[in-house]
């Protein structure tokens, strides 16, 4: 198979999925037994023709079947519904808190992905020595403190005890009222580096720390552990023999040849990982005050909001699936026998 | 030399004395686990760290002991002077770089080359392997070659740096009968058109007598015999080559087919003196206590037992003739049970009685 057949196969398994996502959320919305045309309203008496107004206006006369039919085409053409706490669209609300989480969520995951996989790599070079042991004892800390506890810790530590950094929202807000940062990606740090808004930079950066320490350690202590694993058999193979075996150099042995193979099994914990950063996010921003789309989602659902956790859902769903899809073609890429299969 | 396992002290080897002149394949025969791998991977510092230790003997290569050499000049020496090719050419390879990438970071490892020169030095190697130096085989995975393909793709790799000591261990035991051939005649080739020494490995005496100049048959982690080839096969001195050649299943039915009476030994807690006593028919008592140590029964050709010792009317423990291991570099022989090798010179500088010995 070429390399773009893998990729189209793969894409339109993705399509498959996020049909049976929007699937599932659509139905356990609807099932849910409150009365939506009573929030679309808003509070206070209604009449029955304001309800059958309002259900004709929300489309839930129509049976099932039709009423996802109608959800999935306005979906793609961008209309996800109005949100019944706003009455703004879901989608515009979505892509302005959107913006914050995968600050977080991609800085988390590249502090957890390059950590984790330098120092597993060297644990497993250095295996059964001191580094190797105090790894492990690192990554066993990372995976097992919860990240709300970790949150916590690092609040005390680093504000209440050493006033060292800061625990609320991105920006301080002296900062953003006299440097105000320019709107671009929505991403604060991106923004403020783009526009050389050096303050505001500097101030996002150190928002920015805390709670991407708090997200990132699980996934950084699980990234160690299988990078460690995997490397292990990569350097105990034939072919790292051999390549011993030819004078090849450690650094060479280590940091290409094993690497290269154990790269495979690393990956897809990433993927799986990742899907564990955009739901841990909501935790984080939760007690970080960050204005993500973990923030969003809580409201939405302490709301029932359903349009918006359909939307929220369908955000995550879709964000998992590509990073997914992107985990897959990179092994691909890195392994030629994959491609056989 | 010795593995410390979970289950005790594995006492590998213990009297491995081997000499491999220029120009020659020496084979290295026995049965399995008798320590023919354990011994490559001596010469090629191998051996599984920290488990396991050389407690005694050298291993010399030109007069140089490879044992007391700096870890980064021996891996300035591997693949450049000695290398080693294995049992199962597509494990050894890395399955995610292609031909031309592998051996050129081999040759670029040993040579300040630009990456176009280096692989030119790769297309020399294939060639000199019986390969076509083509693009497509640089840029082929090994996945995509067959088995007699990737072996070769192998030893190219092994002498794509100009080695004069080859060390092969079952380099066609995983390959079908016909590939065989192809290889072991390829093994001749290097030896004759550049000058390769090798050591070849296998358990199959069949194989080493088509092509080694000389053998070793190794028993329990000793070398119990060693000399030229027809001498060895056709006047076996010792006991247990006795026993290996009787065995040899060659124009016997299934119920003709011979076999030693008992087992080899456990190396965590091996016999006394000659290891092979519990299985030897000429065992005397100071075979249970002593062990023997080589004398010369015939010109080049040695061998480690008391009866035969004993037959050829000399006092026990008396050896006559030059020693083991005395040759042109002068190096006197290591009495202490050790493994020794005598390796070819590179063909480069065409020295010869350069010594290789160890435990
Ligand atoms: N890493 C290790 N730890 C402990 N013991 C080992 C280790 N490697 C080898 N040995 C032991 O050393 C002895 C010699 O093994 P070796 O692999 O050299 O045998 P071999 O002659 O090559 O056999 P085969 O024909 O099966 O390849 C065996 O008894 C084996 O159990
Ligand atoms: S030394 Fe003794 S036991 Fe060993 S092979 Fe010779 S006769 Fe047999
Ligand atoms: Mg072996």
């Amino acid at each position: 198979m070429t390399f773009r057949a893998y990729i189209i196969r793969r894409l339109a398994l993705l399509v498959f999925v996020i049909l049976g996502v929007m699937a599932v959320t659509f139905v356990v919305s609807r099932v849910i037994p409150t009365d939506p045309t009573a929030l679309y309203l808003g509070g206070g008496r209604h009449t029955p023709e304001q309800k059958a107004a309002a259900r004709e206006a929300l489309g839930l006369d129509k049976p099932l079947v039709v009423q996802f039919g109608l959800y999935v085409k306005d979906f793609v053409r961008g209309d996800w519904g109005n949100s019944l706490r706003t009455h703004r669209p879901v989608l515009g609300d979505i892509m302005g808190f959107l913006p914050a989480s995968l600050e977080l969520i991609l800085s988390a995951m590249a502090l957890a992905v390059v950590t984790g996989i330098s120092m597993g790599a060297f644990a497993a070079y250095r295996k059964g020595r001191l580094a190797d042991h105090t790894g492990r004892v690192a990554a066993i800390a990372g995976v097992s403190l919860p990240s709300f506890f970790l949150a916590l810790v690092l609040q005390i530590v680093f504000f209440r005890v050493l006033g060292l950094l800061p625990v609320a929202g991105q920006l301080s807000i002296s900062v953003a009222r006299e440097y105000p940062v320019t709107d671009i990606t929505g991403m604060v740090v991106v923004d403020s580096l783009i526009t050389g808004n050096w303050v505001a930079f500097w101030d996002a950066l150190r928002h920015l720390i805390l709670p991407t320490l708090a997200l990132a350690a699980y996934c950084a202590g699980t990234t160690m552990r299988m990078t460690r694993s995997a490397m292990l058999d990569a350097l105990e193979s034939d072919y790292a023999r051999m390549a011993y075996a030819m004078g090849v150099p450690d650094r060479v042995i280590v940091g290409r040849y094993a690497l290269k193979n154990a790269m495979a099994p690393v990956l897809t914990v990433i993927g799986l990982l990742f899907a564990y950063a955009l739901v841990g996010t909501f935790f984080i921003e939760q007690i970080f005050a960050w204005p993500g789309l973990g923030t969003y989602a809580t409201i939405s659902i302490l709301n029932l909001d359903y349009p918006a956790i359909m939307g929220v859902t369908i955000i995550v769903a879709l964000a998992y699936v590509t990073v997914n899809l992107i985990v897959d073609l990179i092994i691909a890429k890195l392994d030629p026998r994959v491609m056989l299969s | 030399m010795e593995f410390r396992s979970l289950r005790g002290v594995v006492k590998a080897l213990n009297g491995v004395y081997l000499t491999v002149h220029e120009r020659e394949i020496v084979g290295l025969v026995g049965e399995s686990g008798c320590g023919k791998t354990v011994t490559g991977y001596s010469v090629l510092g191998l051996l599984p760290k920290p488990q396991a230790q050389v407690t005694s003997g050298r291993i010399l290569f030109k007069g140089d002991d490879l044992l007391a050499k700096p870890q980064q000049e021996m891996r300035a020496l591997k693949g450049k002077v000695i290398s080693m090719v294995f049992q199962d050419p597509l494990a050894s390879l890395n399955p995610v770089f292609t031909v031309g990438e592998q051996i050129s970071r081999v040759v670029r490892v040993h040579h300040d080359l630009e990456k176009k020169a280096a692989l030119e030095a790769v297309r020399t190697a294939l060639q000199a392997t019986g390969l076509p130096p083509t693009d497509a085989l640089l840029k082929s995975y090994p996945h995509q070659l067959s088995g007699g393909m990737r072996q070769r793709v192998c030893m190219a790799m092994a002498i794509s740096c100009g080695a004069g000591l080859l060390v092969a261990d079952e380099p066609t035991t995983a390959l079908d009968v016909t590939i065989q051939m192809q290889i072991l005649k390829l093994l001749l080739r290097l030896r004759d058109e550049l000058g390769v020494s090798q050591i070849l490995i296998t358990h199959n005496v069949g194989v080493a007598a088509q092509t080694c100049d000389r053998i070793a048959v190794m028993y329990a982690g000793n070398v119990v015999e060693e000399g030229p080839t027809a001498d060895v096969l056709k006047r076996p001195r010792h006991p247990y080559t006795l026993a290996l050649i009787e065995c040899l299943p060659q124009g016997k039915s299934a119920e003709q087919l011979k076999t030693i009476p008992g087992a080899v030994p456990d190396l965590i807690d091996p016999p006394a003196g000659c290891r092979f006593h519990e299985r030897c028919a000429h065992v005397r008592d100071i075979c249970r206590d002593t062990m023997p140590t080589p004398f010369e029964v015939a010109r080049d050709h040695w061998t480690a037992c008391h009866w035969v010792q004993e037959k050829s009317g000399r006092g026990v423990g008396v050896t006559t003739g030059h020693e083991p291991g005395v040759g042109a570099a002068g190096v006197p022989f290591n009495r202490d049970p050790g493994i020794e090798h005598t390796a070819g010179g590179g063909p480069a500088t065409g020295e010869s009685g350069d010594d290789i010995r160890r435990e």
